[in-house]
């Protein structure tokens, strides 16, 4: 079916961070021990699945050449994806913050151990990677949309618990010590994302 | 002025309650303070002064964003696999750091905490917004390597984070120049990382073969590729930007080794 090779494809072949390097900062900052990992992912699979269909219905009505035919005849000739930027980013810092405000009324819990990691996604690369990727995939309906961001969400959560566990356990080895810490986790991700690139030539 | 602060000295040196205890070298002192505190804030620090340029040239090394601050890493290694884009976006890059910089500083006692992100976010998307239409006007087809990055200058975490920890505490030039050093040390990184890249990946800079033309066959191809050297693929390949990053990170560190973590 088509919404599994989608969904397949944004975890595994276009996975955000092993393919096209986005939300890296985060992703080398929060990873130093598990648990910081599983509670960021899972805020950005939260947030992704949830912009990138806005953000489709966005340009669909309103920013795409065209777009405000609904309006009018006259209309369709409007082209404001100029504007795509400054909306879309818009939209994800709104929606960060109503998520942070969700959480914090509905999960207390989950809210104390994100801590400030949660207003951070508002900047994270992958967030507006995503609504930007999904706007120049023109995708014909909100499912498609929505299935492309939760797998994108996916397969950055799933990139960041990989990291995570691994540099928990290299804190025994013997790295030299100019390579310890940042530089060992880059060649790491590194190998990780040719590992990936194993999965380059998949079918489904 | 002068005679303010002269007229304030004398008051301290005459009330006896407040001078008790001190020595005369003690009052003395403190006149002197006075006189030093009240005249440094009228004095102006030269536009190029030593602490001034430092803004310029420590993120070119010691305090590196991509290899030190850990930031702006995104879009470092996607695009650094030909040499002319990746000078493209790091002149982008130093435009928006620089100008968002002394915007948001200029507007630093008027944002009100709470919408604090929102309008850095505002200002930043502005700037990139334009630095997109006039790269796609004046240099199409590199804009079109580029692609979404251009517009992924908004979330780069360089931008944000020298707003945060620089243009919304410091003036308008300090900013603009801690702007620019910021963006200078990016750049930096991005060229010895395509560098490397095109050179081991296809043999060329900017485009213009450097190693040699390769023919379909050794006997028709001309400098190395006649000895039998071949372009090492891998080098093209995405991975390899972070493996290079890395290996950078390994010797600067080995030379600067303040910078090794504990």
């Amino acid at each position: 079916m088509d919404y599994i090779n989608l969904f397949v494809r944004s975890v595994f072949i276009e996975n955000m961070i092993f393919a096209y390097f986005l939300g890296m900062c985060s992703y080398l900052a929060v990873s130093k021990t598990v648990k910081t990992a599983v509670g960021l992912g899972a805020a950005v699979i939260f947030v992704l699945a949830i912009t990138v269909p806005l953000n489709f219905l966005l340009d669909t009505y309103l920013l795409q050449p065209g777009a405000l035919s609904w309006l009018g005849a006259e209309y369709a000739s409007i082209d404001l994806s100029f504007l795509s930027f400054i909306m879309f980013i818009a939209v994800i810092a709104a929606m960060v913050q109503l998520v942070e405000m969700v959480v914090e009324k509905f999960a207390p819990a989950l809210y104390g151990s994100l801590g400030i990691f949660l207003p951070l996604i508002a900047v994270n690369c992958a967030i507006l990677g995503g609504a930007l990727f999904m706007q120049q995939k023109a995708f014909s309906w909100i499912g498609e949309a929505a299935v492309y961001g939760l797998g994108s969400g996916v397969g950055w959560f799933l990139a960041i618990l990989a990291i995570a566990a691994i540099r928990e356990k290299i804190t025994y080895s013997n790295v030299p010590a100019p390579l310890k810490g940042l530089g060992i986790t880059f060649i790491i991700t590194g190998l990780m994302a040719i590992g990936f690139m194993s999965f380059m030539g998949i079918k489904i | 002025m002068l005679q303010i602060i002269n007229i304030m000295a004398q008051e301290i040196k005459n009330k006896p309650e407040q001078t008790a205890g001190l020595t005369q070298k003690e009052k003395e002192a403190r006149k002197e303070e006075m006189v030093l505190f009240l005249s440094n804030s009228e004095e102006r620090e030269a536009l190029f002064s030593k602490a001034n340029r430092q803004l310029v040239t420590d993120p070119l090394n010691d305090d590196n964003p991509i290899t030190v601050q850990v930031l702006g890493i995104c879009s470092a290694l996607a695009i650094t696999v030909q040499l002319e884009p990746a000078v493209v976006m790091a002149v982008a890059v130093i435009t928006v750091v620089a100008f968002s910089n002394v915007i948001v500083s200029l507007l630093r006692n008027m944002i009100p905490n709470r919408i604090r992100i929102i309008v850095q976010l505002v200002v930043v998307a502005g700037l990139v917004a334009l630095v997109d239409q006039i790269l796609r006007a004046y240099a199409y087809d590199v804009s079109k390597q580029l692609s979404v990055f251009i517009g992924l200058i908004i979330t780069n975490c360089i931008v944000m984070g020298r707003l945060e920890a620089f243009a919304l505490g410091n003036k308008p030039w300090k900013s603009f120049l801690d702007g620019i050093g910021n963006g200078a040390g990016y750049g930096l990184i991005l060229i010895i990382v395509a560098f490397f890249r095109e050179l081991l990946g296809s043999g060329k800079l900017f485009g213009y073969e450097i190693l040699g033309h390769k023919g379909a066959t050794i006997a028709e191809s001309t400098g190395l590729y006649a000895l039998g050297y071949e372009n090492n693929g891998l080098m093209l390949l995405s991975p390899m930007a972070l493996i290079v990053v890395g290996i950078i990170i390994w010797v600067q560190r080995s030379r600067n080794r303040k910078l090794i973590e504990a």
